[in-house]
């Protein structure tokens, strides 16, 4: 008895741990965002009063405001296209499969192992002379569509009854009529899940927006955290600051939509 | 051939339905398309090309043969297949291990060690690679607690030097996916009859014969997912190479992806030799997921 107990002991132990060291850099993080440098060197490991002095050399030394919205901007509108044509796609491909349909799956599949390292030069080269350097559409083109999120409605779609669809048909509902009234109503929680994976990505996404966003008031809020880096001094109290700035949204996100996250995985690991 | 002109009485339902899957897909196979296949070729082409700007003029197999004599490209190789091999193994069976924890119906907190375990995932990637950079700088506070606690007499500079910087890009990337791995497996046992367990344990199965015996043959199919999904992103490692280490000490850590970026945007700009070892890159991921599928295949 006392070993299953000092089993389950050691268990509890060990996912503390875990748990702490998970959590650990995050809480420093935001303890050094409220405090001087100088604490932060020494290892202060409890929220400071130096908040708003940190918050003023921040907005002195980069433009915070452009950078928040333009983030927030690029990454809603990439996050509401893409559930709308992916979910439409996904829904397609299975409500309405066929052997054509099927092959068009596989193809597009393919498309995850293209590397963006070998896409993003081409792309590069399209998208200036096309005029969409700096530019929302810019940003949001190469990804609005992209093959997990298809796989991830078109798994959900398989879970919705077909006798919903027939009597959508039968009052007299268009097909698209039918997914926009009773497919999107139905599916919360993967439109959840498929939220949160989208915008997390949009917002956190560095490559693409640092070899397109070339003006400085385009930027985004992980190039503007990377600026930061890029001096001779560091404030290090400043730069957790901008990190803050930067991880803020995506938690506050994470933490709304952490349930129907998991669901959502769920469904698409089925 | 179908006829697209609408009111025609012989459209009958079940091929108008066939069409309106067509329109449905449309957007999106066309962006799939346009934004992946065809920058693809275009890349395959400008491999074989060399020169800047619009001024560029067919040079056969030189980009290739070139980088075999490039230095710089094997590091960023040994670099990225060093990263692949030391951390997916390792963060994988962690989070192997902390599912199969976190899957016991008996377990207190266990929402709280999840979410708490999660959390990394919801950090960006510059975001906690600047925190690691910051965490383990000269003057860092890992150095400060190693010194208050006497293990080591002056601080270690852990960025500058090759050994310690690619063991903090590989314990900072630890830290990032594990929990994001874990998710996926959680899933997955939730879809096993949770009574398989109880039952061997009524037989007399201990907790590591149970993980091996039975949690890692029945998720066989989510590791070989998650397996594929770490390869494809650490062969594509950049925004921690960037903002961990630069890359450096020199290129000590720099990765493929990185130095890609390099020859393309940082330096005077050669498209066709970057596009050249962006396809070393997808001829890695291909291969890799064909082999991971094969192992997958294999072992039932």
């Amino acid at each position: 008895m006392t070993k299953v107990r000092l089993k389950r002991a050691l268990k509890y132990l060990f996912l503390t741990i875990v748990s702490i060291i998970s959590v650990f850099p995050l809480y420093w993080m935001a303890c050094a965002a409220t405090n001087k440098s100088v604490d932060v060197i020494r290892g202060k490991l409890i929220p400071g009063t130096y908040l708003i002095e940190n918050f003023k050399n921040l907005i002195a030394n980069q433009n915070l405001g452009q950078a928040m919205i333009n983030s927030f901007k690029y990454s809603i509108t990439l996050t509401l296209l893409a559930l709308f044509v992916c979910s439409l796609a996904g829904y397609g491909f299975e409500i309405y499969h066929d052997k054509g349909k099927d092959t068009v799956m596989t193809i597009i599949l393919m498309a995850m192992m293209v590397p963006f390292a070998a896409t993003m030069i081409p792309l590069f080269r399209m998208f200036s002379s096309a005029g969409l350097l700096n530019t929302t559409l810019g940003f949001i083109l190469p990804t609005i569509s992209t093959p997990f999120l298809i796989m991830m409605f078109r798994q959900s779609a398989r879970s919705f009854p077909h006798e919903i669809i027939e009597a959508g048909r039968l009052d007299g509902m268009t097909e698209f009529g039918i997914f926009v009234k009773l497919f999107f109503p139905t599916m919360r929680s993967t439109y959840a899940a498929a939220m949160t994976i989208t915008f997390m990505n949009a917002w956190n996404n560095y490559l693409w927006p640092k070899v397109i966003m070339t003006k400085s008031d385009s930027i985004t809020m992980p190039m503007l955290i990377a600026n930061l880096i890029s001096g001779y001094v560091t404030d290090y109290g400043m730069l957790m600051l901008g990190v803050l700035f930067c991880t803020v949204p995506t938690i506050i996100i994470f933490f709304i939509l952490q349930k129907s996250f998991a669901e959502g995985i769920t469904g698409a690991v089925k | 051939m179908e006829d697209s002109k609408p009111k025609k009485k012989w459209l009958t339902l079940s091929r108008k339905h066939n069409l309106t899957g067509w329109v449905f897909l449309l957007p999106a196979v066309l962006l799939i398309v346009i934004m992946n296949f065809v920058p693809m070729v275009q890349a395959l082409i400008l491999s074989f090309k060399t020169g800047i700007g619009v001024n560029m003029t067919w040079a056969g197999l030189y980009n290739y043969t070139r980088m075999l004599k490039d230095a710089t490209f094997w590091t960023a190789l040994k670099n990225t297949f060093f990263y692949l091999i030391i951390q997916v193994p390792i963060m994988l069976v962690l989070a192997l291990i902390l599912a199969q924890m976190l899957n016991d119906k008996d377990l207190k907190f266990k929402g709280l060690f999840r979410t708490a375990i999660f959390l990394p995932c919801a950090t960006s990637l510059v975001s906690y690679a600047i925190v690691f950079r910051t965490l383990f700088a000269t003057d860092g506070f890992v150095n400060t607690v190693l010194m208050n606690l006497h293990i080591i007499d002056s601080a270690i500079n852990w960025l500058g030097k090759p050994g310690t910087a690619k063991f903090v890009i590989i314990i900072a990337l630890i830290w990032r996916w594990t929990g994001y791995n874990m998710v996926f497996y959680l899933s997955g046992l939730q879809n096993i009859d949770y009574t398989i367990y109880e039952a061997a344990r009524i037989d007399g199965a201990s907790a590591v014969q149970s993980f091996w015996r039975l949690t890692v043959p029945l998720l066989k199919p989510t590791i070989l997912l998650t397996t594929i999904m770490s390869t494809n992103g650490t062969l594509q490692l950049f925004d921690e190479s960037v903002n961990l280490t630069s890359g450096g000490p020199g290129n000590a850590t720099i990765t493929l992806s990185h130095y890609i970026y390099n020859i393309s945007f940082k330096f005077t700009p050669n498209f066709g030799y970057s596009a050249a070892m962006s396809y070393v890159i997808f001829i890695l991921v291909a291969i890799l997921a064909v082999l991971q599928m094969k192992v997958g295949d294999t072992r039932d």
